[in-house]
């Protein structure tokens, strides 16, 4: 009796099963292999130790890669989570201009990766871009193919503009969803608009600005797409994140033992960080 | 006998939710879980219908090991103190649903959700959505669900504490009527005594994870067999204080001295707990008689046809519970009346004696 | 502290009302004293939260004026009317300590820090507070939060008035009858204005020095716990206060005598019953019928004990009667006879009390 309810039980979990199998485990498991071993192709393996690991913990290009890429989330984090919480607090909280908000705020979240990154990469041009050329007839010197400081402006602004979009609607969904009385509670106990933002509506979106910085962490750490179709990781390495100096290395140079390893340290550091960030906002809750 | 929990127990981590219980509930009774909230009511509902598993011990239905037996495949219902119906759903859907999915023919389920229907006064609406119902309404919607299907086991989990107070009466009423001659084991939970009284049937008072007694609802009232049963089946709380036999005497409240009843004569010399319901405490009596004392009044509450007096005593705050109006200023020294003929007894481990 | 007077108030939630129906509060005129215990009481959907809040100056008036001491504060802001209100959920701010929480509306207001620290040290002691003051005000129990939401309503000492909606909604019974009392005595220890919103019977009449009884949209009646026990002006009055609500039976009005069902029964207001033409119905509390040698035939069909009494269900003539019938008095088997007090039986025409019809219902 109880067997055949298990049974069927697993057969039900069956699907799921496979599917993280095929997305997960089996390509998470190649790249492991890979890491731990030398090829010269014709499938040919030999085994390296961490030979890989050490490699790519001494070379220059990582360090760097790495030190931009924090550099980069520190200013993406800073900017849209502030942001993205002021423009869902001066959101309309009923009628007709709430739905038309929320349209218009979810229009960047719609729009391909790369088609961003083919939009802001024209708008940017210094001669004939609507940015680029209102940039440089203000008297600054702006080109993000040759400076990399136009470079990190652009890729940053573009940042901001894809995805400020998403804390804002994570913010709202979580600002809606405070009761009434605690808005009235505290119009009759005087309390001045900061005074409710500080002791009501921010404690109250603790959770889901936790969310809304773990997501937009990952993805900003992990960034590709972008800067690679703007910039391509120039002028020079300015903007080469770590995504992009691994797609480099085993694409481009194919070295598939080094890039593994490096894989395995990215998503090691990225799993550690998320760890971070989570227990130290969710610490402050429980105490 | 047909619902039986022996010596069940639910652990959670380090925290013990139920301590080894063990009861037996009948075929067609009407049983109260009593307790505060947080007593372990909801906890021992969910052991019962199969939503949780014990840690220990087992659960039997109708002469069957069901402890492993999920939800699904006991015929069990639930009602919850929200009001849960599927609101895209019609009165008649929503009264349907268990029907459809046990694959009822479309006459039988009109004639059973009619007749839920009719005895849930819910006839004229049954095309309404759940969401163009009152409350209370929407509730007798979701008492008819768990009805309609003939269940073995009826859960309700303070089912009319989102409910005006009127409402409540009138279900009140109605419930243990719905009820009557079905052959369903119905378990009731409830935070307020005046509830348990009203339905009658057998209440479970529970304390801390603990089933304290199990009986007669009106048995349990009138004869708990501890202090804290007596606590917990108390509406207003019931008044405690220590008190010292010697001989024939009674000394309460440090000073006050009454002659003992007759029928504590076999009761050994020392010191109990003395516990009297409000409404055995009444403003009355001459100074000297026995069960008179005085205190200074806290706070008058009057009905309009029954007042509230809470007078300070050495022994914390004493509530008197009467009928007519007996106005007191705030302050004023109050005679009260202890009718101690009333009075339960309780040794030093809160087990009765008198 | 002020007096209150709703002068002539109607509400519509609608933009445009033009019929009685589009109105959730149809006419208030009420005149409350300074230092009253009032409650507002009926069941969900009779206008008691919109009437709070019309007060409160969470609404604006769709009609009439509202005067705090004869100054008119229809149009003013919350903050301008400077009143306390407490919800029927707990209203804390979690970041903050029990002390922090019962200062806020002080700070808000910049009173000095000395006088804060007496203000908040007070009212704990009044809440029981003391001993938690230091915590964090998110780890409470239920009642902890709700009375954390009490001290700040009763923290303020210049306040015009403290409103209460609902406020024992989430609290247990045990609890409510400590909360509920202790309220009781703040007011009277401090005398300050409290309006008290509930459908909890019990809650309002206890409570209350005055109670408003609203149905619809319209006050059906005010008055003392006791006026509204021993004469309801309205069968939903009679209905909604005591439990059980009052017994009606369908009456007959025969040269100056009233009947049910063809046995006279003695009524206070007989002479006012002379001039009844409406619907009729006898009006008696469950508490004020007795068993006797003579009276009203009826069949006992069933007894229920509520502990402190005992409730009886009668029928007689095909109408069901209750009787309240106090523990020790014996009840007897079958069929029996129903003695009612003359005093406290009345009749009613039209669901209002013969010879005191409001005038706008006439």
């Amino acid at each position: 009796m109880r067997k055949t309810v298990n049974q069927k039980a697993w057969f039900l979990v069956l699907p799921v099963f496979l599917l993280v199998a095929f997305n997960a485990l089996i390509p998470l498991m190649t790249v492991v292999n890979y890491s731990v071993q030398e090829t010269f192709g014709d499938n040919v393996f030999t085994w390296a130790g961490v030979r890989w690991f050490e490699e790519v913990l001494r070379s220059d290009n990582f360090w760097n890669a790495l030190q931009r890429q924090l550099l980069f989330t520190g200013l993406v984090l800073a900017i849209e989570i502030p942001l993205g919480l002021a423009i869902a607090l001066t959101m309309p909280k009923k009628g007709f201009w709430v739905s038309v908000c929320l349209v218009l705020m979810s229009l960047p979240l719609l729009i391909p990766w790369n088609v961003v990154g083919a939009m802001w990469n024209i708008m940017a041009l210094p001669e004939i871009g609507l940015l680029g050329k209102a940039i440089n007839s203000l008297g600054i010197n702006y080109n993000y193919t040759r400076q990399p400081v136009s470079a990190w402006f652009t890729l940053v602004l573009m940042d901001v503009w894809h995805w400020t979009s998403l804390v804002a609607l994570l913010c709202y969904a979580g600002l809606v969803s405070i009761p009434d009385a605690y808005y009235q509670a505290a119009k009759v106990d005087g309390a001045r608009r900061w005074a409710v933002f500080r002791y009501i509506q921010l404690p109250k979106l603790r959770h889901v600005l936790t969310i809304a910085v773990l997501l937009r962490f990952m993805d900003s750490f992990m960034i590709y797409t972008e800067p690679q179709v703007m910039t391509g990781g120039g002028p020079g390495s300015a903007t080469t994140f770590l995504s992009i100096d691994l797609v480099k290395k085993g694409i481009g140079q194919f070295d598939l033992g080094p890039a593994a390893a490096m894989s395995i340290i990215y998503f090691l550091i990225i799993l550690a960080l998320s760890w971070l960030f989570y227990t130290l906002m969710m610490r402050n809750q429980e105490n | 006998m047909t619902l039986e929990l022996r010596i069940v127990e639910k652990r959670v981590g380090a925290e013990t939710h139920i301590h080894p219980t063990s009861v037996v509930m009948e075929d067609g009774s009407f049983n109260v879980l009593l307790g505060t909230t947080l007593a372990g009511k909801t906890t021992l509902m969910q052991l019962m219908a199969g939503i949780q598993k014990p840690t220990a011990g087992e659960i039997w239905f109708r002469g069957r090991n069901v402890t492993h037996v999920p939800v699904q495949k006991r015929n069990v219902s639930m009602v919850y103190q929200q009001f849960i119906n599927y609101p895209n759903l019609s009165v008649f859907d929503n009264i349907a649903s268990p029907l459809r999915v046990a694959g009822m023919d479309r006459k039988e389920i009109e004639r059973r959700v009619g007749a839920a229907a009719e005895l849930l006064r819910l006839a004229p609406m049954l095309q309404r959505r759940p969401s163009e119902l009152s409350g209370g309404q929407q509730q007798r919607t979701a008492i008819a669900r768990a009805v309609v299907k003939d269940s073995d086991l009826i859960l309700l989990d303070e089912p009319l504490a989102n409910l005006d107070y009127k409402l409540r009466e009138e279900l009140r009423d109605e419930l243990p009527k719905l009820f009557a001659g079905r052959k369903a084991v119905v378990v009731y939970a409830t935070t307020e005594p005046a509830e348990a009284l009203l339905f009658g049937g057998n209440t479970a008072t529970l304390h801390e994870g603990r089933i304290t007694q199990f009986g007669g609802t009106a048995e349990t009232y009138r004869n708990p067999h501890d202090l804290i049963t007596a606590q917990v089946f108390s509406d207003p709380p019931i008044n405690v204080t220590p008190v010292r036999k010697t001989a024939t005497k009674l000394t309460v409240f440090g000073t006050v001295t009454w002659p003992a009843p007759k029928r504590l004569a076999k009761l050994p010399d020392g010191a109990y707990s003395l516990a009297l319901r409000p409404h055995h405490v009444l403003p009355a009596g001459r100074a000297g008689a026995a069960g008179s004392f005085t205190g200074r009044v806290l706070v008058t509450e009057i009905s309009g046809s029954e007042s509230v007096i809470h007078v300070a005593t050495p022994e914390g705050t004493w509530v008197s519970h009467s009928h007519g109006v007996h106005p007191f200023a705030i302050g004023a020294e109050a005679r009260l009346h202890a009718d101690l003929d009333h009075a339960l007894f309780f040794d030093s481990t809160g087990a009765r004696v008198m | 502290m002020a007096k209150i007077t709703l002068d002539r108030i109607r509400h519509s939630y609608f933009p445009f009302p033009s019929q009685d129906e589009h109105y959730a509060l149809k006419r208030v005129h009420l005149e409350w004293r300074d230092g009253g215990a009032y409650a507002l009481l009926g069941p969900s959907g009779c206008g008691k939260t919109t009437l709070l809040n019309l007060i409160s100056g969470l609404l604006v008036p769709t009609e009439g004026r509202l005067l705090f001491d004869g100054q008119d504060v229809t149009h003013a802001s919350p903050e301008e009317r400077n009143i306390a209100q407490v919800f029927q959920f707990p209203v804390i701010y979690d970041t903050m300590t029990v002390y922090d929480n019962l200062a806020f509306p002080l700070r808000n207001r910049h009173v000095p820090e000395a006088e804060v620290d007496a203000r908040v040290r007070e009212i704990a002691a009044m809440l029981d507070l003391t001993r938690t003051l230091g915590n964090r005000a998110s780890g409470l129990t239920a009642d902890g939060k709700q009375k954390i939401s009490l001290g700040r309503g009763l923290v303020r000492s210049d306040v015009n008035v403290i409103m209460f909606d609902e406020p024992l909604t989430v609290i247990d019974p045990h609890l409510k009858w400590q909360l509920r009392s202790k309220l009781k005595e703040l007011h009277q220890r401090t005398g300050r204005t409290m309006i008290y919103v509930t459908h909890d019977q019990t809650e309002a009449l206890t409570f209350a020095d005055t109670v408003v009884v609203m149905n619809h949209g319209v006050v059906v009646q005010t008055g003392t716990p006791i006026e509204l026990f021993e004469r309801p002006r309205h069968t939903f009055v009679g209905h909604f206060i005591g439990s059980p609500g009052m017994n009606l039976l369908p009456a007959e009005v025969k040269g100056g005598k009233v009947f049910f069902a063809g046995e006279e029964v003695a009524v206070d207001n007989a002479t006012a019953a002379r001039t009844a033409k409406g619907r009729l119905e006898i009006g008696i509390r469950p508490e004020f019928v007795g068993f006797g040698k003579a009276g009203l035939r009826a069949d006992i069909v069933k007894v229920s004990d509520a502990g402190r009494f005992r409730i009886v269900e009668a029928a007689s003539h095909g109408h069901k009667l209750k009787l309240l019938v106090p523990e020790g008095v014996s009840i007897p088997e079958g069929s029996a006879r129903l003695a009612f007090n003359a005093a406290r039986t009345r009749l009613y025409e039209d669901g209002w009390l013969a010879g005191d019809r409001p005038e706008d219902e006439a």
